[in-house]
C-alpha cells in the first residue's frame, strides 16, 4: 500500500473500496520508512471503514502497527450515527505521562541519583506478580472508580493543585462502575498504585533546552539544567480488562464478519452498549488518574526522604494518550459532536479550547512526548491549528521500530546499562531483559517525531528534558 | 517443540503446537506465562480450575488464555503446567459453541524472579487456530 505525499510531511492513502475517508499520515520522508515496515498503513486504510468517521483516519509520526488499529492512530466518530470501538482505545485505558516540576538543579540531585532511584523503587511497586501496598476492598474499589484523582486526594495522595493540572481535573463524571465486570474488579483491587512492567517507567530529568521561553515559564520550567521527574503508567489489569469484556459483548451483538479486521469490533456510540462501554471507559480512565495520583505522591516522599525536601516539586500536568473522547470539532464548516479515539496519541487542545484546564486557559494545554530510556523527552503545547489539522491530536512517544524479540536478540541488558551509565543515565529495573527491551535503538527516533510535530503545528515544542536515572517496571 | 515467538514491532508473537487442539491449547498458555516467567521453575503448588466457552475456536483461545492474565493479577498465580485439558463441541439451538475445561497447576507470584513485561491483554490479531490430525497449531499476539 504506498500513499500519496501531499507535502514534506503529510501522506494521504486516498479513498477505495469499503473506506468511507481517506487515511492521512503525519510523518517525514525517515520516519515513513519505519511506517511502511509493519502493518501501520493498512490498519490505518482499515479504520477508514467504520461507520461514522470524519475527515481523516489519522497517523500520528510515532505510528506503529497495533491490533485493529495503528498504535498512533486517531479517528473522529460522529456521535450521531458514528461507532465507538474498544480497539481504537487500547487494552491499557488512560496510558498517560505525568509530570512534576523541581526546584533543583541537576547538580544538586545527581550525588545522590543511585539512592534516589533506590527510593523511588522501594516506594512505587513495580514488576509482574508484585501487587500495591493495599488491597482495595470491592466497596473501596467502587468508590473509586467514580472518583478517579479526588479518590486518591481524599485518602491523602497528593494535594489539589495536582487536580487542578490533570486532564479533566482527575476524573470522569460519566464513569459507571456498575458497568464494569467482576473479573476487572478482582484485577484491580491488588494493583492500585502500581507502576507495571513493559514500558512503563518513572523518570529522574533535566531540562536541556527551552524553545519557547514565555509557554515554558508558564509551565513552571525555567531553565536548563533544572529537574524534572515524569511517569509512565496506565490502568494496569483492570482497563485492559475492561477493554477485553466489551471487545467479547460487542463481538456477540454485532459481529465482526463484515469488517475488515476482527479488533475493529464496535458498537453505535449512542446504542446501550455503546453507552455501556463508553462509562465503563471513564471508570478505567478514573483508575489511571488515581493510580498516577498515588505515585506522584510517593515520587515526592521518595525526594524527601533522598533531599531532604518535596517543596517546590509541583505538578506541570498528567495527559492521557490511550482515550476516546467526546468533543465538538469544526468538521467542513458545521460544529459536530464527535467521539474521538486517541490510541497512543495525545490530544493537544491549543488556547482557544475551553476544556483546557484553568491554570493554562490563553496558553494552551501541555503535551508530553517521552523518548525511549536514554534518550530526550519533550514538553509540547497545544495548538488552535490541530483542531482543523489533526482533531487536535499528535504524538504520545518515540513509537517502537523493533520488534522485543529482536531487541532482546540485539542487545543484552547489563550492556545497555553500563553504556547509558557512561553518559551519566543510571537505571534500576526489575529485569535486565527488559532494559534490552526497551533500548533506545528499539525506539524510533523522538526528535524526528518532535519535529514532525512541530513543524505541521500538531503540538509546538516547548522544552526537551533529557534523563538523568531511570526506573523501569 | 512446544511454543516459539515470531517477531512483532511492539508486542508478542507466538505460536504453539500440538499433536490435539488440546496439547496445543495447553502450550499457548505456556508461551504466554513464558513472557514474564519460566513456567519451568514455578512449583506445582495450588490447583485453579479452569472453564471457559466460545462461540468459535479463536474466541476460545482468547478466553482461556485470558484466564492466566486473571489468575496472575486476581489472585497472584503462575502456572507451572496445564493438566487434564478438555476442549468439545455443544450444539444449542442449532448453534455451535465450544467448551474448555482444564486444571492449572502453579504457584504465589510474589516468589519468583521475573525475567520480562507484563502481558496486559490477549488480542485476535494474527490469530489462528489451525486443527489438523495429530498436527495442531495455534497462533496469537499478546498485547504487553
Amino acid at each position: 500500500m504506498e500513499p500519496k505525499k501531499i507535502s514534506e510531511n503529510e501522506w494521504e492513502i486516498p479513498k477505495s473500496g469499503g473506506m468511507k475517508v481517506a487515511a492521512k499520515i503525519f510523518a517525514s520522508e525517515k520516519l515513513m520508512q519505519k511506517i511502511r515496515q509493519d502493518r501501520t498503513l493498512m490498519q490505518a486504510a482499515n479504520v477508514a471503514h467504520l461507520q461514522g468517521i470524519q475527515k481523516f483516519s489519522y497517523v500520528m509520526p510515532d505510528a506503529h502497527e497495533g491490533y485493529g488499529f495503528p498504535i498512533g492512530g486517531v479517528a473522529a466518530m460522529s456521535t450521531e450515527d458514528g461507532v465507538i470501538s474498544p480497539g481504537g482505545i487500547g487494552y491499557d485505558i488512560n496510558c498517560g505521562v505525568r509530570l512534576l516540576r523541581t526546584d533543583w538543579a541537576a547538580e544538586e540531585v545527581m550525588p545522590k541519583i543511585k539512592e534516589l532511584l533506590n527510593e523511588l523503587f522501594n516506594q512505587v511497586p513495580s514488576g509482574v506478580g508484585r501487587g500495591g501496598q493495599t488491597k482495595l476492598s470491592k466497596d473501596e474499589m467502587l468508590e473509586m472508580l467514580a472518583k478517579g484523582s479526588r479518590w486518591s486526594l481524599q485518602h491523602g495522595y497528593g494535594k489539589q493543585e495536582d487536580l487542578d493540572a490533570t486532564e479533566e481535573y482527575g476524573y470522569l463524571k460519566k464513569a459507571e462502575p456498575s458497568f464494569v465486570s467482576e473479573s476487572a474488579i478482582a484485577r484491580g483491587r491488588p494493583q492500585l498504585g502500581t507502576l507495571g512492567a513493559g514500558n512503563h517507567f518513572l523518570e529522574v530529568q533535566k531540562v536541556d533546552e527551552i524553545y519557547d521561553e514565555k509557554t515554558a515559564a508558564a509551565f513552571g520550567i525555567e531553565k536548563p539544567g533544572q529537574v524534572t521527574v515524569m511517569v509512565h503508567c496506565g490502568s494496569r489489569g483492570f482497563g485492559h480488562q475492561v477493554a477485553s469484556d466489551y471487545i467479547k459483548q460487542m463481538e456477540k451483538k454485532y459481529g465482526f464478519e463484515k469488517l475488515p479486521d476482527r479488533e475493529l469490533v464496535n458498537a453505535p456510540f449512542n446504542s446501550e452498549l455503546g453507552q455501556r462501554y463508553f462509562k465503563a471507559m471513564c471508570a478505567g480512565m478514573n483508575y489511571a488518574f488515581a493510580n498516577r495520583q498515588m505515585i506522584a505522591h510517593w515520587m515526592r516522599a521518595s525526594f524527601r526522604k533522598v533531599m531532604g525536601t518535596d517543596e517546590g516539586m509541583k505538578q506541570v500536568y498528567d495527559v492521557c494518550h490511550n482515550i476516546a473522547k467526546v468533543e465538538k470539532h469544526n468538521v467542513n464548516g458545521e460544529q459536530m459532536e464527535v467521539c474521538v479515539h486517541r490510541k497512543g496519541a495525545t490530544r493537544s487542545f491549543g488556547p482557544g479550547r475551553e476544556e483546557v484546564n484553568e491554570m493554562y486557559k490563553g496558553i494552551g494545554q501541555p503535551v508530553f512526548i517521552p523518548g525511549s530510556m536514554s534518550t530526550a523527552s519533550y514538553v509540547l503545547v497545544g495548538t488552535d491549528e490541530a483542531e482543523e489539522i489533526s482533531f487536535s491530536s499528535t504524538a504520545h512517544g518515540a513509537g517502537r521500530a523493533m520488534s522485543r524479540a529482536e531487541a532482546i536478540r540485539s542487545f543484552r541488558g547489563e550492556k545497555v546499562a553500563a553504556e547509558m551509565e557512561k553518559l551519566s543515565i543510571f537505571v534500576k529495573a526489575a529485569s535486565w531483559k527488559g532494559i534490552a527491551e526497551e533500548a533506545a535503538p528499539a525506539y524510533k527516533d523522538i526528535n524526528e517525531v518532535v519535529k514532525v510535530s512541530n513543524d505541521i503545528g500538531l503540538g509546538k515544542a516547548v522544552a526537551r528534558l533529557v534523563p538523568l536515572g531511570v526506573v523501569k517496571g | 517443540m512446544k511454543y516459539k515467538y515470531l517477531d512483532h514491532t511492539a508486542d508478542t508473537k507466538f505460536r504453539a503446537y500440538g499433536k490435539t487442539l488440546e496439547e496445543a491449547f495447553a502450550n499457548a498458555a505456556l508461551a504466554t506465562t513464558n513472557v514474564m516467567v519460566e513456567p519451568d521453575k514455578i512449583q506445582e503448588k495450588a490447583k485453579k480450575k479452569i472453564a471457559v466457552e466460545g462461540d468459535d475456536l479463536q474466541a476460545l483461545l482468547y478466553n482461556f488464555l485470558e484466564q492466566f492474565l486473571i489468575l496472575l493479577d486476581a489472585e497472584n498465580f503462575f502456572l507451572a503446567a496445564v493438566k487434564k485439558i478438555k476442549i468439545w463441541k455443544v450444539k444449542n439451538n442449532g448453534r455451535i459453541s465450544y467448551k474448555l475445561t482444564a486444571e492449572a497447576m502453579g504457584d504465589n507470584a510474589a516468589k519468583y524472579e521475573t525475567i520480562g513485561p507484563q502481558v496486559k491483554a490477549v488480542t485476535y490479531n494474527d490469530m489462528v487456530v489451525d486443527e489438523e490430525k495429530d498436527n495442531c497449531f495455534v497462533q496469537a499476539v499478546l498485547d504487553i
